[in-house]
């Protein structure tokens, strides 16, 4: 889908942003590109749609040289979100939602029957939300009426530069969970920027670790966890916290005995491993009942089986 | 109607009354300045003079807002960033030049009449408006421009449908600065000539006839008003996206997720 090979870019100063990097990215991965501020995520993002031109090197999309189209045609089939205030605030949500779409001519009637139907699969009620001014919303509204934006003219790729960056943690583990499902159900392609190593180990199905605009090591969410390529990676996914991420990965549907029961609040079968743990610690017991998402029982956790991983 | 329109319309209904008074109020001043014969100033008529200072103004300001935006617009290009610096600098020298000395230097050289008053508003007008535009443009969010680029807005697009809506309130607070300015600094073109509502003023200030300059500077002050308010009823619908300033029991609307 996305073919980097050997790009570089150096702004004014002696280093470069981006040094001699090659990535490969597969139709319909959710890539993450993630490392500490300034190791060049931003201006690799930026390269895919042409907001930064690569001093050196090829980037192919669908088997085409981007340099070969109209930079405004190629980011016309690519959305783009990014962190805070990204909306234009002159405008209201719908004609935020609508602005791809317009600028491909598409018909009025079309747009709006597109806006609303963005509006709905993020969760906000076109009815109230369609004619309000970013102003006029929280901060989650705003990022959902981002992501909306993003995918209105339906592209193949999502490039996303920390969107969720601002929000508190409620609303953007929300989000995270939003544009989760978004993914399973469009197959898009997507590549987010983030420097939160929990939040890419929770959205990302490949993960790209940077450090001086190169690549350190990229890999399954698991990979990196499990076999961390040298010190900086094993310092970056966190020392002490490796059990705990390896937790977070799974949930306890796939660990749960559904023949068994146990006593107490039930627990949902979609948390993750890492949230349960931290139920079995503070209720000091060492099985927990789980319910399905319709509420009926099904079965329950054992705390030893927390242990237990099929690599 | 709001306010802002309601005292446009007052201001406008006060000048026509006072415009179309004005040649029947000998009696009015008569008891203002007893010992004076020529009480109301009648070498042209008072609607002429409006429609004139109002045309010398118009056409100066217009020229003036052509090439302030258009030259600020130029210095915040990418191309034409390295410029900024020299047009402040220019901006400022012209500010600094009083109407009278532009006017005292241009008419040795061009002559008597409107083209030396024309180009000593032009020039004066000029800031006002350059200024408005850089700020305005200046205003404008970085993360709007970057994302207008990044969803395939060209150039010419993100510059219409972003920035200069965006810019467009202080924008316009620059154009009504330098009109208001402009209706107060053409009075005093009639030193060269030029027939503007100075004419009584001059007149009235070299004959010691103070009933002329009275009704000089009254139709001059309530014609810079009226333009002002309707500057003012102008740009209220142009920050309606606006977050409204908080003022104290008035709940904002932006809720929780
Ligand atoms: N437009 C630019 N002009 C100059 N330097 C830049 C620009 N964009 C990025 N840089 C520099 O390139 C390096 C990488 O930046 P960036 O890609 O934004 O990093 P990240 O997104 O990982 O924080 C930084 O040192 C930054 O200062
Ligand atoms: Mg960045």
């Amino acid at each position: 889908m996305i073919e980097m090979t050997q790009v570089s870019k150096t702004f004014g100063g002696a280093r470069p942003a981006v040094d001699d990097l090659s990535l490969s990215i597969a139709a319909g991965e959710f890539v993450v590109l993630i490392g500490s501020s300034g190791s060049g995520k931003s201006t690799l993002l930026r390269m895919i749609n042409r907001l930064v031109e690569p001093d050196r090197g090829e980037i192919l999309v669908n088997g085409v040289d981007i340099r070969r189209q109209r930079p405004e045609d190629l980011r016309r089939r690519m959305g783009y979100a990014i962190q805070s205030i990204g909306l234009f605030p002159h405008w209201t949500v719908a004609q935020n939602i609508g602005t791809v779409p317009r600028l491909l001519k598409w018909t009025k009637a079309r747009i709006d029957a597109r806006v609303d139907e963005l509006l709905a699969l993020l969760h906000l009620d076109p009815a109230e939300f369609r004619h309000r001014y970013p102003h006029q919303l929280s901060g989650g509204q705003q990022q959902r009426v981002g992501v909306a934006r993003a995918l209105a003219a339906d592209p193949d790729v999502l490039l996303m530069d920390e969107p969720f960056g601002a929000l508190d943690p409620v609303t953007r583990g929300a989000l995270q969970e939003e544009l989760l499902r978004i993914h399973a159900l469009s197959g898009k392609t997507v590549v987010l920027v983030t420097h939160d190593i929990d939040e890419a180990l929770q959205l990302g199905s490949h993960i790209v670790l940077m450090n001086q605009g190169r690549i350190v090591q990229q890999g399954r969410p698991l990979d990196l966890l499990r076999r961390p390529a040298n010190a900086f990676v094993h310092d970056f996914v966190g020392r002490t916290e490796i059990g705990l991420r390896l937790l977070a990965l799974d949930r306890v549907a796939g660990r749960l005995r559904p023949n068994e029961a146990a006593v107490g609040e039930p627990i949902s079968a979609d948390l993750s491993l890492r949230e349960a743990l931290s139920t079995f610690v503070a209720r000091r017991v060492d099985r927990l009942p789980v319910v399905d998402d319709q509420g009926r029982p099904a079965g329950a956790l054992f705390f030893s089986d927390l242990l237990e991983r099929q690599l | 109607m709001s306010r802002v329109q309601s005292a446009l319309a007052l201001s406008l209904l006060a000048l026509i009354v006072l415009t179309g008074w004005l040649p029947h109020a000998g009696p009015a001043f008569a008891l203002l300045f007893p010992d004076r014969d020529r009480l109301i100033y009648r070498q042209d008529d008072f609607a002429d003079l409006i429609l004139a200072h109002l045309a010398i103004v118009g056409a100066s300001s217009l020229l003036a807002a052509l090439l302030g935006s258009g030259v600020a617009l130029a210095a915040t290009r990418r191309w034409g960033l390295a410029f900024r610096p020299l047009l402040e600098t220019l901006l400022a020298v012209s500010q600094a030049l009083p109407p009278v000395a532009v006017l005292a230097v241009a008419t040795p050289l061009i002559g008597f009449g409107p083209l030396p008053a024309l180009i000593a508003l032009f020039l004066y007008g000029l800031l006002p408006i350059a200024q408005g535009m850089l700020a305005g443009l200046d205003s404008v969010p970085e993360g709007a421009r970057e994302v207008a680029r990044g969803l395939g807005m060209t150039p010419a697009q993100t510059l219409w449908q972003v920035e200069l809506p965006l810019a467009a309130p202080v924008v316009l607070a620059g154009l009504r600065t330098s009109v208001t300015i402009n209706i107060g600094t053409a009075a005093l073109a009639s030193t060269v000539g030029v027939k503007t509502l100075g004419l009584p003023i001059i007149i009235g200030l070299s004959g010691f006839n103070t009933p002329y300059v009275l009704q000089g500077a009254v139709l001059v002050g309530l014609l810079a008003l009226t333009v002002d308010l309707a500057f003012a009823a102008l740009s209220e619908p142009l920050g309606r996206w606006r977050a409204p300033q908080p003022s104290p029991g008035e709940p904002t609307l932006a809720g929780a997720d």
